[in-house]
């Protein structure tokens, strides 16, 4: 039956030229596989946001969530392989491994399901990934300090989570920044997990041993502890980068308003989830052309525009962007440039 | 009687609810995809039970099935003869704990709690990132698609009768469940113990390399955190089961239906049922208690 209609389905997109298939009748499932923090909840509220629409304007019959109950990976394989099982065209992930849920994703594809990848992305070849440049980030990060301190100086730098794929792109990235501004120096890093509190603590504990510091490279969700830390020690404030949460936007409007204090915010919208689903869309509409590893841009704010912003979070939130359809064939348009 | 029966009808139950909410899941495929990962859980299960049979409780299985992962998707590939050692190894280094916990009467929980974090080091040392890559001809075994019959079932029938006949129709059997149940009766009858202690943790060493074996073979690739969820699902296991913690009363055959099922409750039956994002963690949890509070429930009315 199923294959009838993709026969057919092609038979129509020969005879017609440039129709494409239509998606009213196709299923998308997102696994995802952690719901415990604000940006995977602000991912779930963008998500939910733009599928729902698209259910009500019937672009897809249905756009069901699926979460873990924990962060294991054979629970999320056994997902898939239950979401293979139900009948969905694709499925939209937040993989909890880079390489240990391929097993999965190989069957998934095997079963004609299209499988998007993004944030937690995966490393088997059918599957599509729709990845940040956290590389970029992290170098721009010292490109725009070199702005706001031009004379150079001490930079300490917060980590995020131990041993993920973000953490060590985003530290490349910062350290290439360092290496072709030579006035900055790295004296010290710590490791902030992207976590207001676990950030406030590591720097509170590494400041006594550091000279002074002109500036903090980061990776969002921990500007604000850093700054709190700075303020308990009674140290001078140094530029701390931001990371779009809603307490960071908010220091940062509160020192701009006392003293012109300046600095930049970036980091990955959770509306890229939005992204992922209409790239699946878009595939089961029969492109073909897309490439399989998407490279799409960070969220960044700047001096003049975070103000306009900031009310649109939600409080303790992130800044996000939500895709529409046409944000989507652009950007799948812009990759397919490169 | 009934509590016999206990596991295999919880099973049927879970079962029929998933035929009636999502009928195609109830094919050669469909049982394919829903059981291949209850065979690690099984084999994990059984583990398990060999330790609560001697009144003992292993808290590190978990994290213990991620480091054989760990090196079963790097030196078990790249050098056989090392991976082989290292896993003959590690289940030397549960025979010793067995030995430790019995010479020096340590509570098993602390020693194999701390033993969780020796695991999840050693894992973490040896694949420090996702990947790896399981060995060719392991990938070849769990993939292996019998006629007519299922390889997850074949499988989980094939633990199921080789342990039932090692451990309640040989007579050693009987002196290592006897260690759990009366093992005053035991030392003055002869037997040694500290040697019943020893083959017991073996044996979950054992059926650990096993359970880890299995799962790479699956995923394809590890992580050494991939096992972590194993320790709490191998204990409910035997419990579901018809096992009990103290006493030596352990039933192989229902350590397996108790494992698969809950595998199938977990996961399958919990997307079939297209429940809110929200409140899917808590109703994981939920089919959890109700499945096992079910079993108390029913065994105690017999008494």
């Amino acid at each position: 039956m199923k294959k009838l209609l993709v026969l057919s389905a092609l038979a129509a997109m020969l005879v017609s030229g440039t129709a494409l298939a239509d998606t009213s009748g196709k299923k998308i499932a997102f696994s995802n596989n952690y719901a415990g923090n604000s940006w995977r909840q602000a991912m779930l509220d963008s998500y939910g946001i733009v599928t729902k629409k698209a259910v009500e304007d019937k672009v897809v019959a249905a756009a069901d969530v699926f979460t873990t109950a924990d962060k294991e990976v054979p629970t999320q394989a056994a997902q898939v392989q239950n979401l293979i099982l139900q009948g969905y065209d694709a499925i939209v992930i937040n993989a909890a491994s880079p390489d240990a849920l391929n097993g999965a994703i190989k069957q998934a594809c095997d079963a004609n399901i299209v499988v998007v990848s993004f944030d937690g992305t995966v490393t088997e070849p059918c599957a599509y990934r729709v990845v940040v440049d956290f590389k970029d980030m992290g170098k721009q990060e010292v490109e725009q300090m070199a702005k706001f301190q031009p004379k150079g100086g001490n930079l300490l730098e917060i980590r995020g989570l131990a041993g993920t794929s973000i953490d060590d792109a985003i530290h490349a990235g910062i350290l290439e920044g360092v290496a072709a501004h030579p006035e900055f120096k790295i004296v010290g890093s710590v490791t902030g997990d992207w976590d207001q509190t676990t950030a406030q603590k590591a720097v509170a504990t590494i400041l006594p041993s550091l000279p002074d510091v002109v500036g903090i490279v980061d990776q969002g969700g921990d500007g604000y502890g850093a700054a709190q830390a700075f303020a308990a020690a009674g140290k001078p404030r140094p530029t701390i980068i931001m990371g779009n949460r809603q307490d960071e936007l908010k220091w940062w409007k509160e020192q701009k308003e006392k003293d012109g204090y300046k600095t930049w915010s970036a980091s990955i919208a959770p509306g890229v989830s939005t992204l992922a689903f209409w790239v699946a869309q878009q595939v089961l509409d029969g492109r073909k052309d897309i490439p399989h590893d998407l490279l799409v841009p960070y969220l960044a704010f700047t001096q003049d525009d975070f103000e306009a912003a900031l009310p649109k979070i939600k409080e303790g939130g992130v800044a996000t962007h939500e895709y529409t359809q046409e944000d989507a064939i652009a950007a799948i348009k812009a990759n397919i440039k490169q | 009687m009934l509590r016999g029966l206990l596991p295999a009808l919880s099973l049927a139950l879970v079962l029929i609810a998933i035929a009636w909410l999502n009928p195609r899941a109830i094919s050669y495929f469909g049982f394919n995809l829903m059981l291949n990962l209850a065979i690690p859980i099984a084999l994990a299960t059984i583990a398990q039970m060999f330790v609560i049979a001697g009144n003992e409780l292993d808290l590190s299985i978990g994290t213990f099935v991620g480091f054989v992962g760990c090196v079963t998707a790097t030196w078990l590939r790249d050098a056989p003869l090392i991976g082989i050692l290292v896993l003959l190894g590690s289940i030397g280094v549960y025979a010793l704990l067995g030995a430790l916990i019995h010479l020096r009467n340590l509570p098993s929980i602390v020693v194999t709690l701390g033993m969780s974090f020796v695991w999840q080091g050693l894992a973490i040392l040896i694949l420090p990132k996702p990947g790896g890559k399981a060995p060719d001809w392991l990938l070849a075994t769990m993939s292996f698609k019998p006629p007519y019959i299922p390889f997850p079932i074949l499988a989980a029938l094939l633990i199921a009768v080789v342990v039932h006949f090692g451990l309640m129709r040989t007579s050693y059997g009987v002196i290592l469940r006897g260690s759990g149940g009366n093992a005053a009766a035991l030392r003055r009858a002869g037997w040694s113990l500290l040697r019943t202690k020893i083959v017991l943790f073996a044996l979950t060493g054992l059926f650990g390399v096993l359970s880890g074996m299995a799962l790479i073979g699956i995923t394809t690739s590890a992580d050494a955190n991939i096992g972590n969820g194993y320790t709490l699902l191998s204990i409910a296991g035997v419990i579901l089961g018809g096992g009990e913690f103290v006493g030596g009363r352990v039933s192989p055959v229902g350590a397996v239906i108790g494992a698969l099922t809950l595998a199938l409750a977990a996961s399958p039956l919990l997307t079939f049922m297209h429940i809110p994002p929200d409140w899917q963690v808590a109703a994981n949890g939920a089919i959890l208690i109700i499945v096992l509070a079910a079993r108390v429930l029913i065994s105690r009315r017999e008494r």
